[in-house]
């Protein structure tokens, strides 16, 4: 009858065979000292068994050696659990340098991804074979978490932060996509499917959505929103240039450093007086409200994909509108 | 009732109105106040978690709504956490029989541990209203900004619920460190004092300093939810991250304040059905403060994929691979402490082999989740469920049964029938094993924690665990029956009807109003069975 009962998920990432060794290495030893205790247990209770209640045992108040051994021999053996484990951590947190990127919103109950080139769908997520992938996802209103067990990945979606995980798919299929952290009325409901496609597939797949890609409509709102007017490329506007800044490190007002990345930009967009970079006036106003999720990443896409100072080709020129009426209204 | 079979003058016949139970500020009645409350909270617990289980025999959301279902698991863990694991061993085995072990007539402020028993009554009261209005959605964690700015449901009233009943605990663990300090027999030093002493020693220590913190953070949630302070809420300019490592810098300790008091009974009980001194005593009494101590540096270990950085994980996860020692040492001293001893089979030794058995399991699959590279995957999953309950339950609550087992005679002078009280124990193992062993597997198939629905494949493992909790449910009701039978029927107890060492069995059952009639003197250790004039097995 439990043979119908699988053990184990599908292992659909050359990252799930890494975490499944870990987890049988710690299932054995754990199981030999559980089967160690127990049999010294049964064993002892069997064979110093006395009935009449009245009698009483030897003499043994202790032993050093033992407790030094018993001590000292399960903290060397959780040491090499903790050397594995963090060893195991570090690739499933640790994305490559070359990952295909798509970006997501959790909020109650869905999930929404958005791919670069324009492409966006709702509780599903097309992924192609063999490629890492980078999910780079936050939350619009409560705490959720992206769980996807075949591929062995988590990350709680938090908002106002940007959290991601990454995989590199090895089997084509379906597998499943949850929310593991619990966030109200419909939790249960707030899981999809993951699609992974050849990439020949997943290629034909991308390109029949059509839409504005996310840099495109990143360039868009830079406009729109008047970043551009301050911003200039070339250092000399009100702002610091954006060209070949993403991934840098900038010294804050402050005295601090930061590493300009996804969760810094949106940070500077919503909250520009919190860590504003040295040399630069406290001017930029919020745009809180102005903006959703989806136009923050795609800005930040934007922002991203800017070439390094020096090459003004793609920069856009001064000349948005100005966001007058934008300073207007505060956070909520 | 049992006035009239035994005369003799003891705490429970010598004044029987309900205000000379209502005002008492003796330990022991205390005590038993404290075991009315919590029962009946366990009682609600178990009818909450029954709601659960019987919701999951069947992948579809059908038995109860979402939100129904939402509110059932947050109240049964709410009852179970606050109201039962937290107080059951302190309040009610503590109160009652710390102060006879160490020769002590009461503890060293007797109406202030009245007071902290009507703090949690009323703590209780609030929760009661929060379930009554409707009950609370959040989850027991109170996780922010859901708890403070977008659940529906009764959060102020749970969280003021239980920010009330934490005072209790802050004070029982007062008077219990001061009352050790400061009440001890003549001739009991630190090192004669038995290990249950110790454990709640190390507890107080948790509950004066953990305690606290909870509560301030609940009532942050509290002032953020009822006048829009901005602290956790992102788009108040708070950072929801900080509650939980507030939550857990109070929660991750609770953990230790709800099974360092059971190990305590269960270092009395082996000594006790062994007939030997515990092996390794003064190894076993530090590994309580160790894990007192340690318990406050893990608490991060919660928040692995929360976003924290890297490196502070690593950190996090070798410290809570290194609170994983003491209690791997104190288990082995247990197991020690069997060996070449005169092995009783009584009923409470049939607990604490259970208890041995769970906490086993529970301590072990920790690893798993200290472990990093695999908490990512098991975090928020059915393995977190599992493994917890295999603390609380197979832990905490076998060693308060363990305890209450032993103490039961002393408590009311009575007898319960030792062969349904094995049975029980078989039932409570066998039944919990199934209703928890299967959820280690679908926690590592992946299926997420606080589902009210899910996917088919999922159904065989969540059928056996709803089995397992119908056993488990059997387990429970079997031993209220033996020991309300055992108040009318049950044999007398006499003084020692273990023939146990401590101070309390020297005192008559039940002990009489001021516990001894005169201060007893210690001149030997804790457990020196193996000294006594009869022949050595």
């Amino acid at each position: 009858m439990l043979s119908g009962i699988p053990l184990f998920p599908e292992q659909a990432s050359t990252l799930a065979p890494e975490v499944d060794a870990l987890y049988f290495f710690v299932t054995a030893v754990t199981a030999f000292f559980a089967l160690l205790v127990v049999m010294a247990v049964v064993i002892f209770a069997i064979k110093y068994r006395d009935r009449t209640g009245d009698r009483v045992g030897a003499p043994i108040i202790g032993s050093i050696g033992l407790e030094l051994s018993w001590t000292i021999i399960p903290f060397f053996i959780s040491m090499a659990i903790f050397g594995w484990s963090t060893v195991v951590f570090f690739h499933l947190v640790r994305a490559p340098d070359q990952t295909l990127e798509i970006y997501s919103t959790g909020k109650q109950w869905m999930w929404r991804f958005q791919h670069i080139d324009g492409q966006s769908e709702i509780n599903e997520l097309h992924v192609p074979l063999g490629r890492p992938v980078k999910v780079i996802f936050t939350s619009e209103d409560v705490l959720h978490s992206l769980y996807i067990p075949a591929f062995r990945v988590k990350a709680d979606a938090i908002p106002g932060r940007y959290s991601s995980v990454w995989f590199t798919p090895t089997k084509v299929g379906e597998y499943h996509l949850f929310c593991a952290e619990y966030c109200g009325t419909k939790h249960s409901g707030m899981i999809g499917r993951v699609v992974v496609m050849e990439p020949n597939e997943h290629q034909a797949w991308l390109s029949g959505g059509g839409g504005l890609s996310m840099q495109a409509r990143g360039e868009q709102l830079f406009q729109q929103l008047g970043c551009a007017s301050c911003h200039l490329p070339d250092g000399s506007g009100r702002g610091p240039a954006l060209p070949g800044r993403f991934g840098t490190q900038e010294t804050l007002a402050n005295g601090a450093t930061v590493t300009v990345n996804d969760t810094y930009i949106r940070e500077s967009i919503l909250t520009p007086q919190m860590r504003l970079v040295a040399g630069y006036q406290p001017v930029m106003p919020t745009f809180q409200g102005q903006v959703n999720e989806e136009g923050l990443m795609s800005l930040i896409e934007y922002i991203k994909s800017l070439p390094t100072a020096g090459q003004p080709a793609a920069a856009p020129q001064a000349g948005g509108t100005a966001p007058a009426a934008a300073v207007q209204s505060g956070p909520r | 009732m049992s006035t009239t079979v035994l005369p003799r003058v003891n705490y429970l016949n010598v004044r029987t109105t309900v205000a000379s139970w209502l005002l008492t500020k003796d330990h022991k009645r205390i005590g038993v106040l404290y075991m009315i409350v919590v029962a009946l909270a366990f009682f609600l617990g178990s009818i909450f978690a029954a709601g659960v289980r019987i919701e999951l025999t069947t992948p579809a959301g059908d038995f109860v709504s979402a939100d129904t279902y939402n509110r059932l698991f947050t109240m049964h863990a709410v009852f179970m956490v606050f109201f039962v694991l937290i107080p059951v061993v302190p309040a009610i085995l503590g109160n009652f029989a710390m102060p006879l072990m160490i020769g002590a007539k009461d503890v060293a402020f007797p109406t202030l541990n009245l007071m902290s028993w009507y703090i949690f009554v009323i703590g209780f009261l609030f929760t009661i209203a929060a379930l009554v209005l409707g009950g609370v959605d959040t989850g027991w964690t109170f996780y922010t900004p859901y708890s403070s700015n977008v659940s529906a449901s009764n959060v102020l009233l749970a969280g003021l619920g239980v920010f009330i009943t934490g005072f209790s605990s802050i004070l029982t663990g007062l008077n219990f460190m001061v009352t050790i300090h400061r009440m001890r027999a003549p001739g009991m030093t630190w090192f004669r004092l038995p290990l249950f002493v110790w454990a709640l020693y190390a507890t107080s220590l948790v509950m004066i300093l953990g305690t606290p913190v909870v509560a301030i953070t609940l009532f942050m949630v509290v002032l953020e939810r009822a006048f829009g302070f901005g602290i956790f809420d992102p788009r108040l300019g708070g950072d929801p991250v900080l509650f939980q490592h507030l939550f857990w810098f109070y929660s991750h300790p609770a953990v230790y304040i709800m099974i360092l008091p059971p190990m305590g009974v269960i270092s009395e009980v082996v000594a006790c059905f062994s007939r030997k001194n515990l092996f390794g005593y003064s190894f076993v009494a530090f590994s309580s403060l160790a894990i007192a101590v340690f318990g406050f540096l893990v608490w991060a270990h919660h928040l692995f994929v929360a976003g924290i950085s890297p490196y502070s994980a690593m950190i996090f996860s070798f410290l809570s691979f290194a609170v994983a020692i003491p209690s791997a040492v104190k288990t082995f001293n247990w197991t020690a402490t069997l060996y070449q001893g005169a092995i009783w089979w009584r009923a409470p030794l049939m607990w604490v082999f259970g208890f041995i058995g769970l906490f086993l399991v529970g301590g072990l699959t920790g690893l798993f989740l200290a472990s990093l590279g695999l908490d990512v995957h098991l975090h928020d999953t059915y393995f977190v469920v599992a493994h917890f309950h295999y603390i609380m339950v197979g832990g905490a609550i076998m060693g308060f049964f363990a305890g209450l087992h032993y103490w039961w005679p002393k408590m009311t002078g009575r007898l319960y029938s030792n062969a349904l009280a094995t049975s029980a124990a078989v039932l409570v193992f066998v039944g919990f094993n199934l209703t928890f062993g299967p959820q280690f597997i679908l926690g590592y198939l992946g299926m997420p924690r606080r589902y009210h629905a899910y996917p088919d494949e999922f159904q065989v493992l969540n059928v056996l665990s709803s089995a397992g909790a119908s056993i488990l449910a059997a387990g429970y009701t079997l031993i209220a029956c033996y020991l309300l039978y055992s108040l009318w029927k049950g044999e007398e107890a006499g003084a020692n009807p273990w023939l146990a060492t401590g101070l309390e069995w020297k005192t008559e059952s039940p002990p009489s109003p001021h516990n001894f009639e005169e201060t007893p003197i210690v001149n030997e250790g804790a457990y020196e069975y193996s000294k006594r004039e009869i022949k050595v097995a």
